[in-house]
């Protein structure tokens, strides 16, 4: 076994954890990044329209994409962390276009912007419909530039902490061999993405599977607001996936079986741009009403003409076609809300610091809180290079501080006994496949659009079910190299552990806000429920508490549009 | 729809470890990906069938495989568009790169490549304050590049590779020309004349594959093709493959008709010392040529009557646009 020693250690190299990397290398310190898939892989490539942010430099007003974000988080998100993340954008594009992203451009060669949901006017910047792909893809050129140490395909088991109690390390697969390693660091940054695969369908890669909250909260760190899972409105019926929401910030419809636009009687001043818990809400309202077809409704982009779908929107022109028979420039593409975005996350606060010592977070992992109750399109990129900066910057000037790592090399023991249990048990019938489609099901059923306590019930106890199943699971491939069937079962792992967060937060919270809509209370209560849902690990199981929503300037109101 | 799906597997950790094939037959919906169906197995017949996949909507680039014996997003392609007849898909590994594990592949040698063409750009000057202005056209141009997951479709399928590992390849000669095509980028001249060398833009035999294979429209043939031109225009003129490129028009445009005997010389270079080993090593095929008849005549053919001699004029005038 060989032992492994750096300043800072970060999981994940999606956008958070690439932007972190660099950041944490330009301040000095001797950064790896450890990846369960290469970094081109990682699923921030995914987010297709594009990303916010006021450019004042040309008259744009932070202040205004500050307040549309309060807004659309209803109210929910953390006023101070969400006037750092607009008042940083601008330098934060500018930066991304220094490094070489292609964003597109308007006539006199400066950067073009379109429209996005939730706000009144055009501040996102993009790459045609790929925007995600192409600022990972010149994050990885940046990573190779800078000749950063990267182990590609490694597996973060758990995390590793002194006595007392702080973060110094990770211990992983290195999938290639089967071989587990420890990694020692005076800081980690967890960047490992979202909760999207707890859910069956999703529009999320089938590697985002919670593992960075799941490896927080072992160690004692909080997560919150788990409840808030967004559904977005146009996702593909059969497989989920996403049709961007640059489409309606193009100009297409979203029309019900009989052809009607059906947000002016929900939004009808935002219309199809209305925020994306609203605009969901009301086409599950739609589909429920019978106004539907075959559970969907219609994206339909028939009237924005041929040129304009494929060159701004090539990319979900070339889905439709592949995935759902669908050519947009002659048909309405069916399509229905499907889970998308984890609002909440690792508790942090604007550095990316989280409760426990040496151990940061950033990205759709962490909960800053910028997002609140419902994530604004177009913030999901700018969050996680403004919170990976932070993170990799703050990470690297407390790793100065730490002078020793003391963990003793036994820490790998827990972490191989678990393993050797999977590997040992006899494999039944039963999988980590099927186990998490029960827990998809459960969760889509019981903690989707719209919420009841029954059904919220159900799905706790679903969840805890399975978590008895999962303790009698055996993998069948017994083998050492690149084994994904054992790299599934411990992601299962994380996943079951994280989908019990979900559902407290979810029943604790007895209101409707943001993508957190409850039949039974569906009302916002500021009185009661203006504050954080958090979670903690417990030595008797999980625990849950509040704390305080910051407001600096926007009282809450009455949030329609 | 019912399907056979014959995989081309390999599991390293058995005892004399040797590639074979394994058929799995199952009921599948006509919108089923070759990857659905993959992972269909892997959840409910053989958990150990081991292949990369992420997204499912081909952005990843996870999933390249070789599908009937061509390279291609296991995400992209429809059970349904390359069944045969009687219900079979043929599945195996990329081609051009070793297995690890099934239809996993060792990717290390694809990035060497990649890092060998300094995939970053490399800006001239200090930078400004606010974005670089660049045209509409050029940036929108570049999308079509961008749009490169590197996947490995087109690597697998190059038929250069197969023959000399060392050629940079499709995958990094479409990210140089990201590059090289980046009005932003001010290390063009220097990009270009390593490119010039040997493993780069003139080691492609145009053979297409590569344009076929990519599951994105990158068409890294299109692009290596841009670069050669790049590369002449910049006077980059020193190369077996300029002199090549130069020499043909050459002679078509002197005898309507091509020239092989002079265009040997010509490509490797008359009085070019560096390549006289080059030089001798065509004596062989020459003379082989000779004694089976089919030495290009000494004196060249010319293109019979002025009519057509005047059509091949008006085609070079067009092209280098003089007027006729």
């Amino acid at each position: 076994m060989a032992v492994y020693q750096h300043d800072v250690v970060v999981v994940g190299a999606g956008l958070a954890g690439m932007r972190a990397t660099l950041a944490a290398i330009k301040a000095g310190s001797n950064v790896a990044m450890i990846t369960k898939v290469h970094p081109v892989r990682s699923h921030s490539n995914a987010a297709q329209g594009g990303i916010n942010a006021a450019l004042t430099s040309r008259g744009d007003d932070w202040e205004e994409h500050a307040y549309e974000t309060v807004k659309g988080s209803d109210y929910l998100g953390d006023q101070d962390a969400i006037e750092v993340m607009c008042q940083e954008a601008g330098a934060a594009i500018i930066e991304m276009e220094h490094m070489g992203v292609i964003f597109n451009r308007d006539e006199e060669g400066r950067l073009g912007t379109r429209r996005f949901g939730g706000q009144q006017r055009a501040r996102t910047f993009h790459v045609a419909d790929i925007t995600g792909q192409a600022m990972l893809h010149v994050l990885y050129e940046q990573i190779v530039k800078a000749n950063a140490r990267v182990y590609e395909e490694w597996f973060v088991t758990s995390l590793v902490q002194d006595n007392a109690g702080a973060v110094r390390g990770v211990v992983a697969i290195e999938m290639m061999t089967g071989q587990l390693h420890l990694i020692k660091a005076k800081a980690v940054i967890l960047a490992t993405g979202g909760t999207g695969r707890l859910y069956e369908p999703s529009t999320n890669g089938l590697i985002v599977t919670a593992d960075g909250q799941a490896l927080a909260y072992a160690v004692g760190a909080p997560v919150m607001d788990m409840e808030m899972v967004q559904y977005h409105p146009t996702t593909l019926k059969g497989n989920g996936i996403l049709m961007t929401e640059a489409a309606r910030g193009e100009g297409a419809y979203l029309i019900n079986k009989d052809g009607d636009r059906f947000m002016k009687k929900y939004a009808p001043n935002m219309m199809e741009l209305a925020s994306r818990d609203v605009v969901s809400r009301a086409e599950q309202t739609e589909i429920n009403e019978g106004r539907g077809v075959d559970g969907c409704v219609f994206l339909d982009l028939r009237h924005l003409g041929k040129e304009l779908i494929e060159t701004k929107l090539s990319y979900i022109n070339e889905v439709a076609l592949d995935f759902s028979n669908v050519n947009l420039a002659e048909k309405p593409c069916p399509i229905r809300p499907g889970n998308h975005y984890e609002m909440g996350g690792i508790k942090t606060d604007v550095t990316g610091k989280t409760l426990v010592t040496g151990l940061y977070a950033a990205g759709e992992c962490a909960c800053v809180s910028v997002h609140g109750g419902n994530r604004l399109g177009a913030n999901s990129l700018l969050d996680t290079i403004v919170f990976g900066r932070r993170a990799g910057e703050h990470a690297a000037a407390y790793a100065k501080t730490i002078d020793q790592v003391n963990i003793p090399d036994s820490v790998l023991s827990k972490d191989r006994d678990h393993i050797k249990a999977l590997m040992d048990q006899k494999a039944t019938s039963d999988t980590p496949a099927k186990i998490r489609l029960d827990m998809g099901r459960a969760m889509n059923e019981g903690v989707a659009v719209f919420r009841d306590e029954a059904g919220m019930q159900a799905a706790l106890k679903a969840i805890r079910d399975l978590r008895q199943r999962y303790v009698t699971l055996g993998v069948h491939d017994k083998g050492q190299v690149y084994n994904t069937n054992l790299i599934f079962a411990l992601e299962l792992g994380f996943m079951l552990e994280t989908a019990e967060t979900i559902c407290l937060g979810a029943i604790a919270r007895k209101e409707s806000r943001g993508a957190h809509f409850r039949t039974d209370f569906p009302k916002r209560d500021d009185e009661n429920f203006l504050k954080h849902t958090v979670v903690t690990k417990g030595p008797r199981g999980p625990v849950i508490s509040y704390s305080p929503v910051t407001i600096t300037k926007w009282k809450p109101q009455v949030r329609s549009y | 729809m019912r399907v056979t799906l014959d995989i081309g597997r390999f599991n390293p950790d058995a005892p004399n470890a040797k590639p074979y094939r394994q058929e799995f037959t199952l009921e599948v919906e006509d919108y089923y990906t070759v990857l659905d169906g993959l992972i269909r197995i892997r959840e409910y017949e053989d958990p150990t069938l081991t292949v990369r996949c992420s997204c499912r909507a081909s952005i990843c680039g996870s999933c390249a495989m070789r599908i009937n014996g061509h390279a291609s997003l296991g995400c992209k392609t429809k059970i349904i568009n390359v069944i045969s007849k009687d219900g079979r898909v043929r599945v195996d590994p990329v081609g051009n790169m070793a297995p690890v594990k099934d239809l996993v592949w060792d990717m290390a040698p694809f990035w060497d490549k990649i890092r060998a063409v300094q995939p970053y750009l490399q800006p001239e000057g200090p930078e400004p304050q606010d974005e670089y202005i660049a045209p509409a056209e050029a940036m929108q141009h570049l999308v079509g590049v961008m749009g490169c997951i590197m996947c490995g479709a087109c690597v697998s399928d190059c038929t250069v590779m197969e023959v000399d590992k060392n050629f940079l390849g499709p995958a990094a000669l479409a990210k140089a020309y990201r590059f090289v095509g980046d009005p932003r980028d001010g290390a063009v001249k220097d990009r270009l004349k390593a490119l010039n060398e040997y493993t780069g833009i003139w080691d492609c035999t145009r053979c297409m594959e590569c344009v076929q294979a990519c599951p994105k429209g990158v068409a890294p043939m299109d692009r290596i093709m841009a670069l050669r031109d790049k590369a002449i225009v910049s006077g980059l003129h020193n190369t077996n493959g300029a002199r090549h490129a130069e020499a043909f028009a050459d002679l078509v445009k002197k005898n309507g008709v091509l020239d092989e005997l002079r265009l040997v010389p010509r490509t490797y270079g008359m009085f070019n010392l560096m390549n006289m080993n080059a030089m001798f090593a065509a004596i062989p095929v020459g003379w082989r040529a000779l004694t089976h008849g089919k030495l290009p005549p000494i004196i060249p053919h010319k293109l019979h009557g002025k009519e057509n001699q005047d059509a091949v004029q008006h085609i070079y005038d067009k092209v280098e646009g003089h007027k006729p």
